[in-house]
């Protein structure tokens, strides 16, 4: 693995441990809030599927970076500004709809980076991506199935999730977005080219849903910034609650 | 016998490190204890340098927070058995599947209380079912799904319409 190469492997894998971490994180901030216990149990399923994805891409990580890190520093020990997730992910819980269309905008997503992740020419991405596949198609069909149920629900969880996926939209084209890094690992068969996703990421989503009569948001506004930390507000705030334990109590461990 | 069961039996069976498959059939899914590593399918191989024992592992799901405890329970089992050098790897790659559960570890699920994932017709996209998982309890087919997410990520929750009593499913994976 050439030099170049091998540091856009570490900053990418950190990319992809950095998503899954941030939006772990938000999923679980539902568990004991969530409108029954059913859906209690199954926020907190989806949100230990993304943990341990976060944990597999850190560990790997931590390894290529050769420099007496460990995943617990790249989790806890960076701050707003080192962090490289996607700005969707970090948005705040919201409601119970605002969740569900973050979430379905994240699942059809990894639905489709995931079968591309895992031709990945690196053995550990692809072998992460492999294992996290299975798990997304179950993630899928529970956010489909959720926003379904609440944009051809009542008039307020209609007015919810409308309002949510209009909020939402503007930062899901950074999802799509290729830098020097991607473009390189991409080019050498590594990474995935998320520009040539957008079409059916916006086939899938829109299907879904004007299924669930919700309106599909038109392109008219775009946020950017997660890729080179430049983040909104809330990734500090969840940062503070997410490292407290960690840096108040070095190495602790139970 | 499906190929894959197969393949893991030869394994075992041709294995010169024998009695110590044997010695890992003491441990069990913490989550799951009548379920062994073996019969869950997540004991992937056992090898043996001079002293040294290395057993590989592998997790069911990416979070899954028994892994630790496994880890430490191999140790434990191997040590008592007079093994105090053992490394333990987890390999991530081939992902792990439900079908790698060993008939004896899908009889002990259903004694649990728990169907395993055949005891199901999966939808075409091989996701669990709405309905008609068979009750562990009655054996009745008249069941209904009540969450796809349950106690842990490996299983569904049913209810059965016939003796009334709710119960896991194994998740196909």
């Amino acid at each position: 693995m050439s030099d170049a190469i091998k540091a856009a492997t570490l900053e990418y894998v950190t990319r992809l441990g950095d998503d899954s971490l941030v939006l772990g994180h938000r999923i679980s901030e539902w568990v004991s809030y969530a409108p029954f216990l059913e859906e209690d149990i199954a926020y907190a399923n989806v949100a230990l599927d993304y943990v341990g994805r976060a944990r597999m891409f850190y560990t790997y990580a931590a390894e290529l970076a050769a420099d007496g890190r460990t995943e617990d520093d790249f989790a806890y020990m960076r701050s707003d500004r080192d962090y490289r997730n996607l700005l969707l992910l970090e948005m705040p819980r919201g409601d119970f709809a605002y969740s569900q269309i973050r979430q379905l905008f994240a699942d059809v997503y990894y639905s489709l980076v995931l079968p591309e992740l895992v031709k990945s020419k690196d053995e550990r991405i692809a072998a992460v991506a492999a294992k996290a596949i299975k798990e997304t198609k179950y993630h899928v069909r529970r956010s489909r199935d959720w926003v379904h149920r609440l944009g051809d629900g009542t008039e307020e969880s209609h007015k919810r999730t409308q309002k949510a996926a209009d909020q939402l939209w503007g930062y899901t084209h950074e999802m799509f977005d290729m830098d020097e890094t991607e473009q390189l690992l991409a080019d050498n068969g590594i990474g995935v080219d998320v520009s040539k996703l957008r079409d059916q990421w916006h086939k899938d989503v829109s299907a879904i849903l004007t299924e669930s009569t919700i309106t599909v948001p038109e392109d008219s506004w775009a946020v950017r910034g997660g890729r080179t930390g430049y983040h909104t507000e809330n990734l500090g705030h969840m940062l503070t609650e997410l490292q407290i334990v960690h840096r108040s109590h070095p190495g602790c461990q139970w | 016998m499906p190929d894959e069961e197969y393949q893991r039996l030869q394994q075992r069976n041709k294995a010169e490190v024998k009695e110590l498959w044997d010695i890992l059939d003491e441990v069990k899914d913490p989550e799951v204890p009548v379920l062994s590593i073996w019969d869950l399918g997540i004991l992937r191989d056992v090898e043996r340098n001079g002293n040294q024992v290395v057993v590989t592992i592998t997790p069911t799901y990416s979070g899954c927070p028994a892994m630790d405890t496994i880890t430490s329970d191999v140790e434990t089992a191997l040590n008592k058995a007079g093994y105090n050098e053992v490394v333990i790897k987890t390999i991530l790659s081939p992902a792990w599947s439900s079908e790698w559960m060993s008939p004896q570890g899908r009889k002990n699920l259903r004694e649990y209380g728990i169907a395993p994932s055949e005891d199901a017709d999966l939808c075409e996209d091989g996701l669990t079912p709405e309905a008609h998982a068979q009750c562990p309890h009655c054996g009745s087919r008249n069941t209904r799904r009540i969450s796809e997410f349950g106690s842990t990520a490996c299983k569904a929750l049913f209810q059965c319409n016939d003796c009334s009593e709710p119960f896991d499913y194994f998740k196909k994976i």
